[in-house]
């Protein structure tokens, strides 16, 4: 939920989510410390959550909803998940992985991460596009 | 600080007798603070006019463009302060990646579409960047952020002595929003207008004409009336009129939207010539329309 010390976001951001409230595959919207601003609908099969009943979910929250691993189950090192290569890095990053799901059920999982950089130099965040892999 | 209405017509320039109440000139407003600090907000074709009441007394013209399309800078080439020598112009403009603001302006003012090129200008002109955030010019604090539409283009939001204008002329804050409006933070140039003595935003469509526009980067009245009550302004002025609208359509736009709710502020039409006082000012030496 808003509330008043919540800073205006961005319109690149605005617009993103706009966008991404249309589109039919996982969107993630991060901002640049890696709390998470908006999910679509699709994502939300993945979270396990809804939006609209969430809003904004802390980064050190948003792990303890997901659990990534290799396949062999061995967690998948901080700085080589697809999203923190996007923030720290400002590089697109595409990982695969294994995803935890809220269920219980284990899932491959395909992960595209790309930074947000906006005009003056402006580092906004990162967007994260998901899909389970054995999906078309 | 004062305002005043040059050109509120928005994407074309609609002179003529069906115009005449609102105004047929394109967007420019001014604004001068307390201590005769003069702002120009864009330079459509209401510049000319403005142009001829800046006399030797202000030492300085400061020049802030909301972004460039053609509607906000055709009337640079016929701003007169430009071609008095030693006048100290500033003009300020949304950065871009690729091209400097020198290098963007120039694609207009230059042969062929202008016969005088802007280093030809004899004023002392700077170009600025515009940053992104909070500034100050003569005493008067600007903030500027980016806003929904096509293309870089920023609002601005201009305080002094507690009291606020907030500049808007082209916004589509509802492109796309599954709720419009939703909460504020995700409301492209709530910012800007909230709680704004004065919001001068743009209201070009009526409901039936913006589904035929969604991305053209304007708003439909009713999505201007939602932004101005959810920002708490104290008074909305309607601004960048459709060029299709003479001023028989824009009063019934007006008394639609009058009628249509119980408003939470004062709205007032856009016409060109009107002023606004906000606050206290000094008297200015300035002629009137």
């Amino acid at each position: 939920m808003w509330d008043a010390g919540m800073p205006q976001k961005a319109v690149e951001i605005i617009l993103m989510r706009q966008l991404a409230s249309y589109l039919a595959m996982p969107i993630m919207l991060f901002d640049p410390t890696g709390n998470l601003l908006f999910y679509n609908e699709p994502a939300e099969a993945i979270l396990g959550r809804r939006f609209d009943e969430t809003g904004e979910i802390p980064f050190e929250e948003l792990y303890t909803l997901i659990e990534l691993t290799a396949e062999d189950g061995s967690p998948i090192p901080f700085e080589a998940r697809a999203l923190v290569v996007a923030l720290q890095k400002r590089q697109a990053a595409h990982r695969t992985s294994w995803l935890l799901k809220p269920d219980g059920s284990r899932r491959k999982m395909e992960a595209t991460a790309f930074p947000l950089e906006g005009q003056g130099g402006r580092h906004l965040g990162a967007v994260v596009i998901a899909w389970e892999a054995d999906q078309p | 600080m004062r305002a005043t209405l040059w050109g509120t017509r928005g994407s074309l320039a609609t002179p003529g007798p069906e115009t005449v109440r609102y105004g047929g000139n394109t967007s420019c407003v001014e604004v001068e603070g307390a201590n005769g600090t003069v702002l120009i907000l864009d330079a459509g074709t209401g510049i000319r006019r403005l142009g001829a009441t800046v006399g030797p007394d202000v030492g300085r013209v400061d020049l802030l463009l909301t972004h460039l399309h053609m509607d906000h800078i055709q009337g640079l080439g016929f701003f007169r302060p430009l071609d008095e020598p030693g006048q100290e112009v500033h003009i300020w403009g949304p950065p871009s990646t690729t091209l400097d603001l020198r290098a963007r302006l120039s694609r207009y003012l230059s042969p062929p579409l202008f016969p005088v090129r802007l280093l030809d200008l004899p004023c002392r002109l700077t170009l600025h960047d515009v940053p992104l955030g909070e500034f100050e010019i003569g005493g008067l604090k600007i903030l500027a952020a980016l806003v929904c539409h096509p293309g870089p283009t920023v609002g601005y939001r201009i305080s002094e002595g507690g009291v606020s204008i907030a500049y808007i002329p082209d916004h589509e804050p509802a492109l796309g929003a599954t709720r419009f409006p939703d909460n504020p933070d995700w409301i492209s140039g709530f910012d800007l207008a909230q709680g704004a003595d004065l919001l001068i935003h743009d209201s070009q469509y009526n409901a039936v004409e913006y589904p035929r526009h969604v991305g053209w980067g304007h708003s439909a009245m009713a999505h201007t009336l939602a932004f101005a009550a959810k920002a708490q302004v104290k008074r909305l002025v309607t601004f960048h009129h459709d060029p299709a609208h003479d001023d028989a359509a824009l009063d019934r736009i007006i008394d639609e939207a009058r009628g249509s709710a119980d408003l939470p502020f004062e709205l007032i039409a856009g016409t060109e010539g009107a002023r606004f006082d906000l606050g206290p000012r000094t008297a200015s030496a300035r002629p009137t329309k």
